[in-house]
């Protein structure tokens, strides 16, 4: 009797150890992965912030009618009116190569952005005013601490002199830190305190918009005509295996097709988003007619034969019933194939899209670069301040890429339909 | 709603795929080196922002890659500028003739230093090219003539006066032009100094000089020489072969070895002292001159001093300007627009 008792028990307690056991596997499985997201996305988030405030540095400039005529503002050398105010702020300043250091204070735009300062307010002119530039990516780095300036001379980029320019400017509260709107507003530019994400996120929002309004109703088109109206064949099991395997084709290959195809035959142009985003459609095409099909299977067959039955055509039934309860499935299977095709470089790498594009596309005919090839160009130059710059466009393609995520949540949400 | 979505798309489809996409480009294509790359979108950005014209698009394709587009013809689809991290082969030059491109005009815009680097936590060393070749070549050559597997594990078996470091180098793998010219000036000149090398076939010779050993001592750590400098902060016992501009940039971190008794700093460079440097080029395609807008003026910005002479913006990028009269005679040979003579 006890033994028949007993080992039930046994048999018992090593169940439940095993479930335990397998529960503390998968927390730990959990546990792991969320560490390394933590990891990752909190390095790229303290190295990226650096971009994200910039070093200014205030100048005091004669804006009296002798160096700038009021009533013809265009013709003044700002350039020259700069390098002049410089000069006069750091008199003991003589020979030829001091003076050019000391130019290198500020970014190469210095005279743009006095231009641009005086067009805004043309009140500023009559007389000295004391007015704030963008400091130089060396300059930047010595002001925000990320290069030690307690290190030997011949350690660093910036001499014992200039770090003394610094000294005097930050003790005359001539240095500033300030938010980095350039960031959000510029284009690349090989200057990293002037470089902006604005090219590259405008190339990849006109990129994926081509890439949505080609292969969207493409794909709705084939998935509903595979699901609902294409006679069980080989045939159709042909092009059904077909298309899964075109889904896990790598994407270089779409590339290559989209040289070949889209840039030598059809003479379309090179490095525009009309191109990316025609090669990255046929490499989401198959990702949303899969998730398509598979959201059109889901939709209960009761509501396909109660459309029939009232007498719908089976157009009629597919378009008014079973399409509309399958799109939040499909809306959600579209945006991740969009997603995916938003990281994408590879591809863009063969249709020239890895370039060096400064001004901010605005059609589809324009060349454009993308998100991940500006965090791929940018992590290949050799200027320090581009370090942080690259994280902080990671930063930028990850919030797009939430923004992108949360749209599908939400439009599953307003869609759904329960039974 | 549904059939809606869907015909908007469509519609939009048609009209994208309808838009007149080819009016005539007035703006300036370069494609090529991505040793170039970093000089040529700087002169690029500011031309765009000095003058009426847009900014040239500048693709980074690599040196050979570029002059593949640039030679596959004329016309508005194909690059009106190619960089070079060095000189066009002549079966380049023939691939561009076959394409009805003859008329080429060849720029020379500075020098570039390949250096031999570790971390500043290290000693400096000094080598000589003949040290690297038996460091990093496959096959090396035994005393009686013949050659053999690279015997050597660490430095101070190849010279006693080297410490005893495990070899260990950080490398860009065969498809980049440094890659190219590390073979070309360092390798093959430790390689030249053994007469029996000398002597070998011009094959044979090729096979021993550039041919890199296997064996785990080189490593291929990418394109990207940000990346070498980051692994030789973290590995004190490794070197890396990079750019000169990466190590101008990270002073404060890595140091180049002296090589043949000479530190690769900028003015060794320019006067030719340091052994392992090149020219740098751009090839402009003439017949483009004067139908895309800014050609000559992108010349003009391109050969100025501000740009590329001795205290211009170019050498504050990390490019080795050249000396003041072979400045002169190259401008007045690319704003002539003379044609390349092989």
């Amino acid at each position: 009797m006890t033994s028949m008792l007993t080992t039930p028990t046994r048999l018992r307690k090593s169940r439940e150890a095993s479930e335990t056991r397998f529960k503390w596997f998968g927390r730990g499985a959990i546990a792991l992965s969320l560490a390394f997201l933590v990891f990752m996305v909190g390095s790229i988030i303290l190295q990226g912030k650096g971009a994200l405030t910039t070093s200014e540095i205030a100048v005091t400039v004669d804006l009296s009618a002798d160096n700038i005529d009021p009533n013809d503002i265009e013709a003044t050398s700002f350039d020259s009116l700069m390098k002049k105010s410089l000069r006069e702020t750091f008199p003991e300043v003589t020979s030829r190569g001091d003076k050019r250091k000391l130019y290198g204070l500020l970014s190469v735009d210095l005279g743009f952005e006095l231009r641009d300062q005086i067009i805004a307010d043309p009140s500023l002119l009559g007389g000295p005013q004391k007015l704030w530039f963008t400091a130089s990516d060396d300059a930047d780095l010595v002001l925000s601490g990320t290069v030690d300036r307690n290190l030997d001379e011949e350690n660093r980029r910036m001499s014992d002199l200039e770090i003394s320019w610094l000294e005097t400017l930050e003790q005359s509260d001539s240095t500033n830190r300030e938010f980095n709107t350039k960031f959000f507003t510029n284009g690349d530019s090989r200057e990293p305190e002037l470089a902006g994400i604005l090219s590259a996120l405008m190339g990849s929002i006109l990129t994926l918009s081509v890439c949505f309004f080609v292969s969207f109703p493409i794909a709705i088109l084939a998935a509903i005509y595979l699901e609902e109206f294409a006679p069980k064949n080989r045939l159709s099991q042909f092009i059904e295996v077909n298309i899964n395997n075109l889904a896990a084709v790598p994407s270089i290959v779409f590339g290559l097709l989209g040289l070949a195809m889209l840039l030598n035959t059809f003479g379309l142009p090179r490095s525009t988003p009309l191109v990316g985003g025609l090669v990255l459609s046929l490499m989401t095409l198959p990702t949303i007619i899969i998730a398509a099909r598979a959201s059109l299977r889901a939709v209960p067959p009761s509501i396909r034969e109660a459309a029939l039955g009232m007498g719908a055509s089976p157009v009629q039934a597919t378009f008014h019933h079973v399409a509309p309860l399958a799109l939040p499935g499909i809306l959600t299977g579209t945006i991740v194939g969009m997603a995916q095709a938003l990281g994408e470089t590879a591809p863009l790498l063969m249709i020239g899209m890895v370039a060096f594009i400064a001004d901010v596309p605005s059609s589809i005919v324009e060349p454009a670069a993308a998100l991940p090839v500006q965090i791929f160009l940018w992590a290949d130059a050799s200027e320090r301040a581009f370090v942080e710059k690259t994280s902080a466009a990671i930063i930028v393609l990850l919030v797009f890429l939430v923004l992108m995520n949360l749209m599908a949540i939400y439009l599953r949400k307003k869609f759904e339909k329960r039974f | 709603m549904f059939t809606k979505t869907l015909s908007i798309s469509a519609v939009a489809l048609a009209t994208a795929v309808a838009a007149p996409a080819f009016a005539d480009r007035d703006q300036i294509k370069i494609v090529g080196s991505s040793t170039v790359f970093p000089f040529a979108t700087t002169v690029a950005e500011r031309f765009g922002k000095n003058t009426e014209f847009k900014t040239p698009v500048v693709e980074s394709t690599g040196s050979g890659g570029g002059l593949k587009l640039f030679c596959a013809g004329t016309g508005e689809e194909h690059p009106d500028i190619t960089n070079a991290s060095r000189r066009i082969k002549s079966s380049e030059v023939e691939l561009c003739a076959e394409n009805g491109i003859t008329d080429i005009v060849e720029a020379q815009i500075g020098y570039d230093g390949i250096v031999f680097a570790n971390s500043k936590e290290s000693d400096q060393l000094d080598l000589t090219l003949q040290e690297i070749f038996l460091a990093l070549a496959k096959d090396v050559p035994t005393a009686d003539g013949g050659v053999e597997p690279n015997p050597y594990t660490s430095w101070n078996q190849i010279n006693p006066a080297l410490p005893a470091l495990k070899i260990e180098v950080m490398g860009p793998p065969p498809t980049s032009g440094t890659r190219d010219a590390f073979l070309e000036l360092a390798m093959e000149g430790g390689c030249d100094e053994f007469e029996a090398i000398k002597a070998m076939s011009k094959d044979d010779h090729k096979a021993i000089c550039h041919t890199i050993r296997e064996d785990g001592a080189f490593v291929e750590a990418g394109e990207n020489d940000n990346l070498i400098v980051q692994k030789l902060q973290a590995n004190p016992a490794a070197f890396g072969i990079f750019g000169f501009s990466f190590l101008e940039q990270n002073s404060d971190s890595v140091q180049g070895s002296k090589i043949n008794g000479v530190s690769p700093t900028f003015d060794d460079i320019a006067t030719g002292d340091y052994p392992v440097s090149r020219s740098l080029f751009f090839y402009v395609k003439k017949d483009h001159v004067d139908v895309v807008p800014g050609i000559n003026e992108f010349l003009a910005e391109f050969t100025s001093e501000d740009a590329w002479g001795e205290d211009g913006y170019l050498a504050d990028k990390g490019l080795i300007p050249m000396q003041d009269d072979e400045r002169k005679e190259w401008k007045a040979s690319i704003t002539g627009l003379n044609n390349l003579s092989m």
